[in-house]
């Protein structure tokens, strides 16, 4: 049937128009991703050397001047607040590397794609830029959930991911190189410190209720009851993720006294946590005096932006690298990422494990004389990075997780931390703990 | 028996037409036009277009405006994925030693019951080791629900926004107790890395081809079946009862058992979308059982023209194109183009795509009667994102 008037139509659709109009200008205004630099006019000085027929025989997208990689992270929904840093963070060394001439002569240029915080939608975008693309190296992901759903992509296609975060482990793949710490090599350091350190006998694990939180309990309890001596779990919850009331917790744990309260509750339910604790008058301080400690492996300097460091003082967080390390690689690491991105920053552990994706794949596309995917699964292993802002790490010759130290920090007011103590060595990656099953 | 055919099933001439267009586009053109990984791609819409079609069913002429569609679909998604999934465990054993992932897995059991501490097979598991009991359950489960719902809701005489609001809840409900049970459904990860179906590889590009196909098919056969019913007296009745409930529930029907049956067709067809999503894709996620995709479903009925079977399918790939075509062009502005073409559509085409076909042929051909598909398409409606005077 046609509508009596004809006309209203045109009318709605002019104010449709503007409305549309008005919801895009608002998009721009907002932060964007900035596009990685390279020179656009770039020729390739050592393409003799390195001819394209040679360094690229599986029709990557890589011709004499630019090589194209993959970036794929949430900058919508929900996880955009942590994804955010490791965008940021890959998209500095990228620019870096090319201001130092590239890998094998050519620039690199990036195709991000959004996550939008949706695994399939993860799917649907790591398949797009392995199959329509043709990119082979894709720097990307960050909760374990998006990993599995990419990761039968990236083995049936031949990509490579690096993928930044710390994780439970229970995964290897050769289409994978992990630049985060898998469970072990966070806990048990941190664990020995509590007991050793601070005389820690009694641990009360609390943890998000998903696949990381309780694979990490599981492996700190079974380190706390067969590895160190006189020490039990006396108590172990989880709480659905951005769940926000804690009260009944906080009873539980002021019932129960332990010395050590663990926590890997992550993302934005950390903000109630400790809200609610402070509430209840569990503080740093008021834990200090009772010989108590608050200890955790998910709280990073972006999560205490959010917090807020006065609600956290004086609480530990066992990671492998803090902001506040004192070395010159990590002095260079924060002013660039301060100067790129303004100077109130900060940068987490996994920021930082994002920076080492991309140079760790020019060092092992460089060792490789190649950009084939198997070329450089097979060149990973041995990788050395002696640049890192965390200080010198190596791919492990199988298992492609890095060889990293443990470090322990204390929350500060400004949102910080201050690094108490560090592994001595390297610790070995081990994502198939055996005695830990 | 021809006419029979003709007339109801294939909806008249203009029917007919509508319904050979897509299925050229469906079959033809989009085979033609696209290689293997954007093909794939409409697969994936196609299976979310089951439900966009059963919406049309239960709430352009049922007038049951349900925001928990995505609660059948992923219920039918997760009963074939379980199947699945055992199958990818038992297959375990021949590929293990070449792969570290498996190295730590128990034959015969899902990875993810391994990373929770979970031994042994739940007994609920187990009809899945079937695929005959997996297909059946694929429609019962979902089906089951439906009815339980609709029995308890309907004959309570609650609908309209309640009615809505009750089913977004019991949404939510479902996508708790998928992420909360992760030894029994994964978790939040879902259950990924789905190989084969009867050794039959499910993500080699030919067989992916062969699967779009038969999605495609299913989908068409789906329309026929919704204008079988809607051109059946049930039909009538249903258009009848969203209008004036009252009225036909005093003419002697027993209103509850139609509203509740048409909500389990929906339910089923949903169900179906989302066996053939697993199959498409090759995992299930709890993200596609909560609000957000089942408030989707909605949208792409309504862009489509909720009234309009073939309009719902248009609509879901109208939509789904979009949000690809955005979200890889401006991967940070991509929510707020897709949010403006919303606005768009509900504002110039209250009445979707096939709304606005109509009005097109309509003006071209200045009759009344220029409905591009089924019967009672020119039933006038003012708003379509509420939900009809039930």
């Amino acid at each position: 049937m046609i509508p009596a008037s004809f006309t209203s139509p045109f009318r709605r659709a002019t104010r449709a128009v503007l409305t549309t109009a008005t919801l895009l200008a608002a998009a721009t205004a907002t932060a964007q991703v900035k596009d990685a630099d390279f020179i656009s006019g770039h020729t390739n000085p050592v393409l003799d050397k390195y001819p394209t027929a040679k360094v690229n025989t599986t029709g990557l997208l890589v011709d004499d001047n630019f090589v194209t990689v993959g970036q794929l992270h949430s900058v919508t929904g929900t996880m955009a607040i942590s994804e955010t840093g490791s965008v940021e963070a890959e998209r500095l060394a990228i620019s870096q590397i090319n201001a130092e001439g590239g890998v094998l002569g050519r620039q690199i240029k990036v195709i991000f794609e959004d996550g939008g915080s949706d695994w399939p939608t993860f799917a649907e975008k790591a398949k797009k830029l392995l199959v329509s693309d043709k990119v082979g190296t894709v720097f990307g992901c960050w909760t374990s959930a998006s990993r599995k759903a990419v990761l039968p992509v990236f083995e049936k296609e031949n990509g490579m991911l690096y993928y930044p975060t710390f994780y439970e482990g229970l995964e290897a793949s050769k289409n994978v190189i992990y630049t985060g710490q898998e469970a072990t090599q966070q806990i048990i350091w941190g664990l020995d410190w509590a007991h050793t350190e601070r005389g820690a006998k009694s641990f009360f694990l609390i943890g998000s209720d998903y696949i990381w939180p309780r694979t990490s309990n599981k492996i700190a309890r079974i380190h706390i009851e067969r590895f160190l001596k006189g020490c039990k779990v006396v108590g172990e919850e989880y709480y659905p993720l951005g769940h926000t009331n804690f009260g009944s917790l906080i009873n539980k744990v002021k019932l129960k006294k332990p010395d050590c309260i663990y926590s890997v509750v992550v993302g934005g339910s950390n903000v109630s946590w400790y809200k609610q604790l402070n509430a209840a008058g569990i503080t740093g301080k008021s834990l200090a005096k009772k010989g108590q400690i608050l200890l955790t492996i998910s709280t990073t300097e972006d999560e205490l932006l959010g917090i807020g460091g006065e609600n956290a003082e004086g609480f530990y967080a066992c990671m492998k690298y803090f902001q506040s390390l004192e070395n010159d690689n990590n002095k260079k690491f924060v002013a660039a990422f301060k100067e790129r991105y303004g100077s109130d920053s900060v940068i987490g552990d996994v920021t930082q494990a994002a920076y080492l994706g991309p140079w760790l794949w020019k060092l092992t596309v460089e060792k490789a004389g190649s950009f084939d995917i198997d070329a450089i699964s097979a060149a990973s292993g041995g990788i050395e990075f002696p640049e890192a802002p965390e200080g010198y790490v190596r791919i492990h010759d199988t298992n492609n997780h890095l060889w990293s130290k443990a470090r322990l920090g204390e929350m500060t007011e400004d949102g910080q931390f201050v690094v108490l103590a560090e592994s001595d060595e390297l610790i070995q990656p081990n994502p198939f703990p055996e005695g830990y099953k | 028996m021809k006419s029979f055919i003709y007339n109801k099933a294939l909806g008249g001439k203009s029917g007919t037409i509508g319904l050979a267009v897509l299925a050229v586009i469906l079959l033809l053109v989009f085979p033609l036009a696209m290689d293997n990984f954007r093909l794939n791609l409409v697969g994936k819409y196609l299976s979310l277009a089951f439900v966009a079609i059963g919406l049309v069913l239960c709430w352009g002429y049922g007038g049951i405006l349900s925001l928990g569609q995505g609660m059948f679909w992923g219920l039918g998604g997760y009963c074939l994925a379980a199947f699945l999934k055992l199958e990818a465990a038992r297959n375990i054993a021949a590929e293990a030693g070449s792969d570290q992932i498996n190295a730590l897995t128990t034959v015969g059991l899902p990875d993810f019951m391994d990373w929770n501490q979970i031994t042994e097979l739940p007994w609920f598991w187990y009809p899945f080791k079937s695929l005959p009991l997996t297909l059946i359950l694929v429609f019962l489960v979902p089906t089951v629900l439906a009815y339980i719902i609709g029995t308890a809701m309907f004959k309570r005489r609650v609908s309209g926004v309640y009615f809505a609001i009750i089913t977004q809840a019991l949404c939510w409900t479902m996508e708790l107790l998928f992420v909360t049970r992760q030894g029994w459904t994964g978790g939040i990860n879902g259950i990924t890395d789905l190989r084969t179906l009867l050794g039959w590889d499910i993500q080699d590009p030919g067989n992916q081809r062969i699967l779009y196909f038969v999605t495609s098919l299913l989908l068409l056969g789906c329309v026929v079946l919704g204008r079988l019913i809607l051109g059946s007296k049930l039909g009538k009745l249903l258009v009848a009862m969203r209008d004036t409930e009252g009225r036909v529930r005093f003419s002697g029907y027993d209103v509850a058992n139609f509203k509740t049956f048409i909500f389990c067709v929906a339910a089923a067809m949903s169900a179906l979308g989302g066996a053939m999503y697993v199959l498409n894709v090759g995992f299930m996620s709890p993200k596609l059982v909560t609000i957000e995709p089942s408030i989707y479903m909605v949208i792409f009925c309504a862009v489509g023209g909720r009234m309009s079977l073939l309009g719902a399918v248009y609509g879901t790939l109208a939509v789904s194109f979009g949000r690809t075509y955005f979200s890889e062009s401006f991967p940070d502005l991509w929510l707020f183009l897709m949010g403006g073409v919303f606005i768009l559509v509900t504002m110039v085409f209250p009445l979707g795509l096939a709304g606005m076909v109509d009005r097109l042929t309509g003006l071209v051909a200045s009759k009344a009667s220029a409905a591009t598909d089924a019967p009672g398409l020119e039933t006038p409606v003012s708003e379509p994102v509420s939900p009809p005077p039930a």
